[in-house]
Parts: structure tokens; C-alpha cells; sequence
């Protein structure tokens, strides 16, 4: 009976084996880097939309408000996207010859809304609420960034849960007096942390009860 | 395809046109688009993100109660009881809880069609106006329109205007649900047809014939308050009312009495005339029972005199009906607990079904307009409508099924849900309220003004126009303020003030009853059948058959043994010449020879799932719901009906706490007769949880709770709960977070009956969380058993070892929820609809508590007692679920917990639940019992 195994058996089994270690290093590795990086987690992609609309023209050029458009950001769960007499209020008057505007005028003359595509979203089990934030000193720029100086509207930050909750579990550093919730680029004075620890205890934060599951989830 | 046919592309070129798509969906699938669409032109008053309510009324049987719907965006999710409204008083019903299923169901008809196709409404206006010129040479008299039981007042007026159009038309009314008994016996009193309008808050002794107040009419939700206030225990001094019941078949009202008896409904005038023999002084020949009981009767409804109350249900026979008139007018009731009120229906007297039978035989209708409740199905058995209806020229049907009358009718417009289109209602006190839409009709269905305006040729009205026209002597402010606050500012009826007619007829003696008599009844939930297609109804167990998915045949453990049959044995029952077969299902409170079969079953409606077996057919002219027996014959099949928690005996444990009131209030310590050795307080593995801000309590008090269902029905309604259907629930695997269970305690010939509705109990020691693997039930800080469904991998061991029972696991996917489904629009978008293989549970409506607590934050205040109100606690009629902070020592849920007959449910497991119960304390009298 010939031998089972020939003379390279030896070496091709340690090859097999380093080579299932290393490959498995790989994919972790790999899997890591995916995982965590900004295409899976979609941030810092302009995303498409049916008419080209510029943050950074509308705020950081113009200076108009957050809450001009997103009106429900302090009393509801949404922001709340403009309708379209919203645009017209000022497009009704100024560029009304753009093409790039059509789809505005269109909708305005049709009754059918523009349909906008998401930039920032969070699964369906997640239930964000806009309102206490805003209303508990957490700055639009905290979760949207420097929307202000974003030509096309972009994910700023990654919206996974691991990031909420570093935010949950210590708000002190994101915090700002509520004049300042809307605001771009504004930085406190003196130490961040000092000052976001007294608006804690001014609004009743419990950092405590912000890390409970049903908080976000229902 | 033949093989030289190149056209198409080749298998290789699918191939790689596959495969690509694969991938590329590959790629997509880490981002899929999702898209925002805000309005064009945003109402004022809508906030993207918060709900509306709007006040609007919903019909039942014809009766209106006023409603809060609740909206998203325009969406209708939810219904709540109108505060203002005196029908509601805030609560609502099963029924009412379950009718945004019925606008969403994708069973409904969605097109109107002629002979069964597919027709444009523009083809029936223009077939009507041709009618319309044919009917004005006769001055309509072969113009036929069958109405049901209705109160609206703009329909009222419609039909007037119509027959002042065709002045010869005829008017008929089908109400398969009318009882001409009670009728004819407020006009042989009375000397005039009246219905009655009880005060349960003035009556002292309450003597209950079959009259189920508490579950049905439209006034029920009103007296289920009413009694319940009368019957509320705090501390160890209360008065309470007393209610005596005797019962055919045992109802909500015979389940909360203070002594309940099974007698058949032939025999019910018997006790009236030996009460009335003994109030009289009279010496009683024969007693139809223990006459220390009717002793008792006799005495306490003399003492209370005018603070007594008599009820005879509808639908005995006229002479008990009168004599419990007589009773009641005798003792100085009427005007003080039950005042009258002229009947509210319209054309009440209007011929009935024979009659336009016989018409149409005759030749005498060409034309006929049936505004819906499928009168096909509800027909008598010696009316066969659908054949009448076929030999009418031009007959159209307005209901929202493709139905029985569909199927009959040359055309069917598809009716607009209550909440799609105007229209108003009257309450069981008069009191009118409009019914106005929230949503544009989703299948562009036409509200029965609609459906009149064509045929009076008004096209140009629509339903607010018709609404406001018939309520002109609004001012526009008024009329705002009614819609607003869903009551119309109107003067309400006047009671009759009536004289009572001397002559004594005595009611019918028992010699003369069947040996086996059959009692139809209305199903609680589905009424005539004009809910039998909506499922959540199906899937609510009935109080207590605790039936689901089917109606059976109810009958007593004696009469089953002396016919020889068992639970799930199918029978044939014959009444005359027309027969049905139904499964038996034994009931322990059921009177001797007395079968009971609920009607409302059995309906075909467009796609909807036929529920059941119809038992219209065994009725007759003059014979609708009290039939004697030709035969019960064993078929030979079984079916075993389907029901949930069959057991009503608490095998001695202290699982239900009851005492009569005297001997509670000497010492409440009686209560506690069956109670297991309690752990001590610090008796636990774990260190007690600490609720720095609140803790959350539940009390419920299973001495007002009447097992209406009504918190089933919501609890399903605003947590998104699914359908499972009947092969589910027989495997035991019901969805509802919260049930409610029947026990029957005391003599076994005549219990009482005990509900005790059972939530998650929000154990304090959850047994749940100690076993989760993966921390998907975890305890928060304000002491909820908080469950997270996208963490739960479902190992089921939490539902394993919760005591309760309270757990519920998604074994299949039983909801749709793209978005594509019909029922997307239906979710509460503040619950997670969940996916299969997940479990879920009560958090006592945790959406709300966050709700709530974001109100309280962005105020800068802590949440104040009541403003947290769950789902359960909202619609309960009787108040008998109380909520709030126990760390609050002003809340109204710390004063109930210090009630001396709270308790907790399985205490010795030392499960610590935040959920606890009062005992049902009855006003027992001493001397009734021998």
C-alpha cells in the first residue's frame, strides 16, 4: 500500500495554515476598513438631487436661517423639508430664468412636489427627534456639520449608533447656550466642557438616562 | 416563440445582463436611495412629524359616537373617545378602535360596477338621470329605496326632498338588528313607541332581565361610566350600586352583577310577575326560582323606590318587556332612572323587508336604491331578496363590499368610510355631531348623499354643502365650534312624559316554551355583520366564549349532556324547515335549554376571509330572535371552535381577589383568603433599581373593568399589532400585548364572573431580563421591562420565564411592511413594526411616555401627573386602568396603589411587578343567597 501522505505533505499543510491565519487577517483587516469607511458609511458624498441647491450659497453666502426652510426643527421629531412656495417666495422674483430652476417653478405650477433625495438618514427602528436637541442646545452643526459651506448637501458625520451614543453618554462638549444652536463655526468662550457642564445642570440633562434603549428605540 | 425568432435577446446576453444587475443591486443595497417629498403648498396647520386630531363621529347600529381621530400627515392611525361627546365621554369601543382597519382594508370595493364590471360612476349618474325623467311621469311611485338603521339627520332631509320629488315613492327600512318587541311594548305602556335613556348614576338597585346594557346600544360606552361611578371602592367606605341579573345567555352586564342567574328567556316574565306579586303584597303561587333571592329583589327595589332601575332586554317578548315598564313605573323609575325618548331611527315605521318583497312580486318597483347593510345577507329566511332584487329593472347598491346585495344589484357604488366623507349622527341621548373626513376617499368611494344627490338631481352639491345646508341655523362661528368640538350646539329631544295605561296583562307563563328554545343574538363585534369583514374584530376574543375566527352554537352543560354532544361536535339545528350547522361550544353560565348562536357571521364581503355560519336564514317574519327548536341533530363532523385561555377556574390560587362589600368594609383582610407567603422586601439576588426621575405604575381596578375588549382593540390599534388568523390562534400564538381573562368564582351554579385584563406587568424582578442573552429586554430608569426588537435574536427565553405569560413572538412574518402594502399607512409611525422571529410586548406605551417626556423637556418641567395616558388606559370605558409616576405622591396612581384592596398578581414569585390590581369588591346582598 503506498503512503498516504507524499514528501510535501508537511509543508503544504503549514502552508494551508499560515495561509488560513493570513487570510483571515486580511479579511478582518479589510473588513474593518470597509466597514468603518466613509463609502459604507456614506458620509462626505454630495448626493444627486433634481435641483442643485447650495448651503453654502443660501447660508453661508446669504445668511438665511436654518429655520426659514426646516420650520418643524423645534416642534417636531422632522425638520422638515421647505415646500415649494417656500423657494418661490424669493424664486418667484430672483433668478427666474435659471434652467437648473425649472423643477422649482415647475412644481409650483403643477401641485407635485420635488422629490428630494436623502442625505441624512437613520434606520426606520431609530426614532430621532429634532426638537429636544435644538431645544437642549445640541447645534444643527453638531450632527450636519459646516452645511454652510457645502456647495451640494453632504452626510457630515457617519449616524451610527456608536457615534450617538458617544454624544449620549457625554453631551458636556457638543453643548451650546440655545442662542447659539444655529449657528455656524462659533466656538464658546473659555473651555467647552466647563460651559457645557453648566448647561446641563441648566436644562436638566441626565446623561445618566440618555444611554436607556427605548430613548431611540420603540 | 419560435426558434428563428431573434428579436429578443439570447440566454448568454440575459446572463450577463443578470449578473450585472446583481451586482450592481449588490453595491446599491449599502445605500438605498430613500427620498423626502414636502409639499408643494404646506397647510398651515400641519407640522411634518406631529399629530392632528380632528373631532368626527362614528356610527354604530346606526347611533353615533363622537371620536378624535388621530392623523399623520393625513393619514388616519387611531381613534380616541370624544371627551365632549356624551355618547364617548372620551373612551371608545372595540368597534370604534378597529374602523381605521376598515378604511384601509384592501378588501373594500374599489370601482363601481354594473352587472358585475367595472363602470365609471359617470355611466350611473347618467343611467340615474335618465331614471330620473322616466320617475317624474309617475310621480315615483315605482321608485323603491330600502334605508337601514339610521340617524342622520341630512339623510333625513335628503329623503324628504326626494319625496317631494317623487312624491308616491316608497320607503322602506331593513334593521336586521330592530326589536318591534320593544316597541310594541312602550306602546302598549306608554301608549307610544319610545326608547329608553337610563341614568345609572341615580339608579341604586339595578334589576337586569337580559338587558345588556354594558355591551351594547348607543349608549353603552355612557352607562359603562355611569355604573362603574356608582360602583367604585376607595378606601372602605363607599357606596355602591346593586345590580341582580338573570341571563339566557351570559353577557357583559350578567357578568358584573352582584347576583347572576341562569334562566332562560321565555321564563324571564315569571320573576317579573313575582316581584311584582310581592311588591304588590300578592301571594305567588309559583316561584321560577329561590324565592329568598326574589325576596330580596322585591325588597331592595322597594326601598330604593325611584333610585331603582328594571331593564328587559330588547329582544324578549313584549308582554315581559311591558311588565318590566310597569315595574319600573310603579316604583316612580321613569322620569328619574330611565326617561324616554322618541325613537331616534329614521322612518322607524317604516315597512320592512316582506313589504318590499311582496312589492316587487307584485310588480310594483322598477326602480330601487338600497343604501347599504347588505340586506341580502341579513334577510329572513322567507325572503329571498336577491331573487327580488334581480326582477327590478334598474337596482343600484351603495356599501362599501362587493357583497351578497352587490352580487344582486345591476349597479354597486362602493361606499366611502365614515372617515372619507361628510355626513352627521345622532347619539343614543339625541345629541347630534357631524362626521366629517379626514382623507380624500382612498378608492374614490361616495357617501350615501351622494348616492341621493344623483337621484335628486342636485349634482352640484357636494357632502359639506348637503352637511351644512341641513345645519343652516348654524352661524358659521357655531359651525366651527361643532367641528371643532365634534357635538352640535342643537337642542336635544324632550323626554316623553307618559302616562302609564292601566290594563295588567300578565306575561307569558313558561308552560307555554319549547322544550329547546334558540336565542340569536348580535355578535358583540360584529353586530349585524357590517363588521365581520374587519379582522381585528375577528381576532378579538369574545369576552366570554373567548371565541375567535367563528361563531358556535352555545348551549349549558346540562343541555349538552341531554343532547348528547361535547365542545367542537357539529350539530344541525332545525328550526322549522331551514336548518344550520355550527360547532357546540359549552358555556357553564348558559341557561338550560337554551342554544345560542350570535349572529353577524357568515358574511360574504369582496375578499374579506367568511368568518363563521350565518344564522339569518333560520329567522322569519315575526320571528327574529327568540325561535323554538325542531331538532339539534349530531352530524358526525368535528370543529373545534377556536378560542384563547379556556380555563376560567383559578385552581385556588390568588390570582383574583373578590369580597362582598359588607364584608370588606369590616375588615379588608378578607380579600386575601387564598394569599401565598409573600418574600420580604429585601428578598432579592439583584440590587434594587434606582428611578431617579420617575417610576411608572399601573393600577387595574377588576371591579370596574366590564371585559369590553375595548384596550385589546387599542393596545392592537396603536402598537401596530398584526393579524395572525385563525391557524395561529389555535396554535396558541395571538399577537394581542394584552389580554383579558375570565374566572368564574363562588357556587358553580350561578359564579361570578371576574375580568382581568393582563398587560406586561413591568416586573421590578424581571424574570425576562435575567435570561436574555443578548440584552434585548432591558430595565430602564424609570422602570420599564423595555424590549429592543432590533437587538432580539429570538431564543425565546424571556417568554419562557415570565409567570405572566405576557410575551409574544413573531413565529412567521405577519405584517407586510413595505411600503407598498395597503396597510403601511395604517402603522403608528412612532411603534417599530416588527419582523418575524422577534418578540415583542406591552412597554406601557412607551412611544407615549417619550412623547411626553420630550413635551416636558423642551418646557423645561418634569411630566405632570395624566399626561401620560397609554393606549389601554385611554379608551377604557369605566376608567378602570389608572397610570402615572409613583414617585409622584400627588399622582392618582399612588392613591390607587394605597387602596387597601391593591394587590399584585403571583406576589410569592417576588417578581416585584409596577402593575397591580384592585379586587373586584361586589355589592353582594346577604339575604339573597340561601
Amino acid at each position: 500500500m503506498p503512503q498516504v501522505f507524499g514528501p510535501r505533505a508537511n509543508g503544504l499543510l503549514l502552508f494551508i495554515l499560515v495561509g488560513l491565519v493570513f487570510a483571515g487577517g486580511v479579511a478582518a483587516v479589510v473588513g474593518i476598513v470597509v466597514l468603518r469607511s466613509d463609502w459604507n458609511r456614506a458620509t462626505f458624498f454630495a448626493v444627486a438631487q433634481p435641483v442643485p441647491f447650495s448651503h453654502a450659497h443660501h447660508v453661508g453666502e446669504l445668511g438665511l436661517d436654518c429655520r426659514y426652510c426646516h420650520t418643524g426643527v423645534e416642534t417636531s421629531a422632522s425638520a422638515g423639508l421647505p415646500a415649494t412656495e417656500v423657494c418661490m417666495t424669493c424664486h418667484s422674483q430672483l433668478f427666474t430664468d435659471q434652467k437648473m430652476l425649472e423643477p422649482v417653478r415647475e412644481s409650483f405650477a403643477s401641485g407635485i412636489p420635488i422629490v428630494w433625495n436623502r442625505v441624512n438618514d437613520v434606520p426606520d427602528y431609530v426614532y430621532f427627534n429634532h426638537a429636544v436637541h435644538v431645544n437642549h442646545g445640541v447645534p444643527c452643526e453638531a450632527c450636519h456639520g459646516r452645511v454652510d459651506e457645502m456647495p451640494l448637501t453632504w452626510r457630515q458625520k457617519p449616524l451610527t449608533m456608536e457615534w450617538c451614543l458617544s454624544c449620549h453618554r457625554d453631551p458636556a462638549p457638543n453643548l451650546r447656550p440655545l442662542n447659539a444652536v444655529f449657528a455656524m463655526n462659533w466656538s464658546p468662550k473659555g473651555d467647552p466642557r466647563q460651559q457645557g457642564e453648566a448647561l446641563i445642570n441648566l436644562m436638566h440633562i441626565d446623561p445618566k438616562n440618555l444611554t436607556d434603549c427605548y430613548v431611540c428605540h420603540r | 416563440m419560435s426558434a428563428t425568432d431573434d428579436a429578443g435577446p439570447n440566454r448568454r446576453d440575459v446572463l450577463k445582463l443578470m449578473g450585472a444587475s446583481l451586482a450592481l443591486a449588490g453595491l446599491t443595497a449599502c445605500h438605498p436611495a430613500r427620498q423626502i417629498v414636502p409639499y408643494v403648498r404646506q397647510p398651515e396647520d400641519v407640522i411634518p412629524g406631529r399629530k392632528s386630531y380632528y373631532a368626527t363621529t362614528l356610527a354604530i347600529d346606526g347611533f353615533g359616537f363622537g371620536v378624535l381621530a388621530e392623523s399623520h400627515e393625513g393619514r388616519p392611525t387611531k381613534i380616541e373617545g370624544n371627551p365632549h361627546h356624551p355618547a364617548s365621554l372620551g373612551a371608545a369601543d372595540a368597534i370604534l378602535q378597529a374602523s381605521v382597519l376598515g378604511l384601509y382594508d384592501p378588501n373594500r370595493a374599489q370601482t363601481p360596477t354594473r352587472d358585475g364590471v367595472p363602470a365609471g360612476y359617470d355611466a350611473f349618474l347618467a343611467e340615474v338621470a335618465t331614471l330620473r325623467g322616466s320617475l317624474a311621469k309617475d310621480w315615483g311611485r315605482s321608485l323603491a329605496v330600502l334605508i337601514g338603521p339610521e340617524t342622520s339627520p341630512t339623510l333625513a332631509s335628503q329623503l324628504a326632498a326626494l319625496r317631494a320629488q317623487f312624491p308616491e315613492m316608497q320607503l322602506y327600512r331593513h334593521a336586521p338588528l330592530a326589536t318591534p318587541e320593544a316597541d310594541a311594548a312602550s306602546q302598549a305602556v306608554f301608549g307610544r313607541a319610545s326608547s329608553p335613556l337610563y341614568h345609572f348614576d341615580r339608579a341604586k338597585v339595578i334589576l337586569s332581565l337580559d338587558g345588556d346594557f354594558l355591551g351594547e346600544g348607543g349608549g353603552k360606552l355612557a352607562y359603562a361610566r355611569q355604573f362603574a361611578d356608582a360602583r367604585r371602592v376607595t378606601g372602605t367606605s363607599s357606596s355602591m350600586s346593586r345590580l341582580y341579573a338573570f341571563a339566557s345567555t351570559p353577557t357583559l352586564t350578567s357578568a358584573k352583577a352582584d347576583h347572576s342567574r341562569r334562566l332562560r328567556a321565555s321564563a324571564m316574565g315569571t320573576v317579573l310577575t313575582a316581584i311584582a306579586d310581592r311588591l304588590d303584597g300578592r301571594p305567588t303561587n309559583s316561584d321560577p326560582m329561590e324565592s329568598k333571592l326574589l325576596d330580596a329583589i322585591a325588597i331592595d327595589l322597594r326601598q330604593a323606590g325611584p333610585n331603582a332601575l328594571v331593564i328587559a332586554g330588547s329582544r324578549l317578548d313584549t308582554a315581559t318587556q311591558a311588565a318590566a315598564h310597569r315595574l319600573n313605573a310603579r316604583l316612580g323609575a321613569v322620569g328619574h332612572t330611565i326617561d324616554l325618548l322618541p325613537p331616534l331611527g329614521i322612518a322607524s315605521d317604516a315597512p320592512d323587508l316582506h313589504a318590499l318583497a311582496d312589492a316587487i312580486g307584485a310588480g310594483k318597483v322598477d326602480a330601487l336604491l338600497i343604501l347599504g347593510h347588505d340586506p341580502v345577507f341579513t334577510a329572513p329566511g322567507d325572503v329571498d331578496l336577491a331573487a327580488a332584487v334581480k326582477r327590478v329593472g334598474f337596482s343600484a347598491y351603495w356599501g362599501p363590499y362587493a357583497d351578497g346585495t352587490a352580487n344582486a344589484c345591476r349597479w354597486h357604488i362602493p361606499a366611502a368610510h365614515a372617515l372619507e366623507g361628510w355626513s352627521d349622527a345622532l347619539g343614543f341621548d339625541g345629541t347630534p355631531s357631524i362626521v366629517q373626513p379626514l382623507i380624500e376617499p382612498l378608492h374614490g368611494g361616495r357617501t350615501m348623499h351622494d348616492v341621493l344627490v344623483a337621484f335628486l338631481g342636485e349634482l352640484d352639491k357636494n357632502g359639506r354643502d348637503l352637511v351644512r345646508a341641513r345645519w343652516s341655523t348654524l352661524d358659521d362661528q357655531s359651525w366651527a365650534q361643532a367641528l371643532k368640538s365634534g357635538v352640535i350646539d342643537a337642542p336635544k329631544p324632550t323626554f316623553l312624559m307618559p302616562s302609564v295605561t292601566a290594563t295588567n296583562a300578565t306575561p307569558t307563563s313558561p308552560s307555554s316554551a319549547p322544550s329547546l328554545e334558540l336565542n340569536l343574538v348580535p355578535d358583540l363585534y360584529f353586530r349585524d355583520g357590517a363588521f365581520a369583514p374587519n379582522t381585528w374584530l375577528a381576532e378579538l376574543p369574545r369576552p366570554l366564549s373567548r371565541m375567535v375566527w367563528g361563531n358556535a352554537v352555545e348551549m349549558s352543560p346540562a343541555t349538552a349532556k341531554r343532547l348528547m354532544v361535547d365542545t367542537g361536535d357539529v350539530v344541525e339545528i332545525t328550526i322549522g324547515s331551514r336548518s344550520i350547522e355550527l360547532p357546540v361550544a359549552i358555556e357553564p353560565n348558559q341557561a338550560d335549554d337554551t342554544l345560542t348562536v350570535p349572529l353577524g357571521y357568515g358574511r360574504l364581503a369582496g375578499g374579506a376571509p367568511v368568518v363563521g355560519t350565518s344564522a339569518y336564514g333560520l329567522r322569519k317574519q315575526n320571528a327574529a330572535w327568540q325561535l323554538p327548536v325542531t331538532g339539534v341533530r349530531k352530524t358526525g363532523a368535528r370543529q373545534k371552535p377556536i378560542t384563547i385561555h379556556g380555563n376560567f377556574d383559578t385552581e385556588g390560587r390568588d390570582i383574583i381577589r373578590t369580597a362582598a362589600l359588607a364584608d370588606f368594609a369590616k375588615d379588608p383582610a378578607v380579600l386575601a383568603r387564598n394569599k401565598q407567603p409573600e418574600p420580604a422586601p429585601d428578598d432579592r439576588l439583584f440590587p434594587a433599581w434606582d428611578n431617579p426621575e420617575e417610576a411608572w405604575g399601573m393600577v387595574i381596578d377588576t371591579g370596574s373593568c366590564i371585559g369590553c375588549m375595548a384596550c385589546v382593540s387599542a393596545c392592537q390599534a396603536e402598537n401596530n399589532s398584526p393579524v395572525v388568523g385563525p391557524e395561529q390562534v389555535a396554535l396558541g400564538r395571538e399577537m394581542h400585548w394584552l389580554r383579558v381573562d375570565r374566572y368564574e368564582t363562588g357556587d358553580a351554579d350561578a359564579p361570578q364572573t371576574h375580568f382581568q385584563p393582563v398587560p406586561c406587568m413591568q416586573c421590578e424582578n424581571a424574570p425576562c431580563e435575567e435570561v436574555c442573552p443578548v440584552n434585548a429586554t432591558v430595565h430602564t430608569h424609570d422602570g420599564l421591562n423595555a424590549q429592543v426588537y432590533n437587538r432580539c435574536v429570538g431564543t425565546r427565553y424571556c417568554s419562557q420565564n415570565c409567570p405572566y405569560k405576557v410575551r409574544r413572538f413573531n413565529w412567521l412574518q405577519y405584517q407586510d411592511f413595505s411600503e407598498d402594502s395597503p396597510l403601511s399607512a395604517l402603522m403608528n409611525p412612532n411603534v417599530t413594526v416588527r419582523e418575524r422571529g422577534v418578540m415583542e410586548k406591552c412597554t406601557y406605551c412607551v412611544q407615549r411616555i417619550s412623547a411626553a417626556r420630550i413635551d416636558a423637556q423642551d418646557g423645561n418641567r418634569p411630566i405632570r401627573d395624566g399626561e401620560v395616558v397609554t393606549a389601554c388606559q385611554q379608551t377604557c370605558p369605566t376608567h378602570a386602568i389608572t397610570f402615572g409616576n409613583l414617585n409622584d405622591p400627588r399622582s392618582a396612581v399612588r392613591r390607587a396603589k394605597a387602596e387597601p384592596h391593591n394587590y399584585v398578581l403571583l406576589a410569592e414569585l417576588n417578581t416585584r411587578p409596577r402593575t397591580s390590581y384592585l379586587a373586584d369588591i361586589r355589592n353582594s346582598n346577604g339575604d339573597a343567597d340561601g
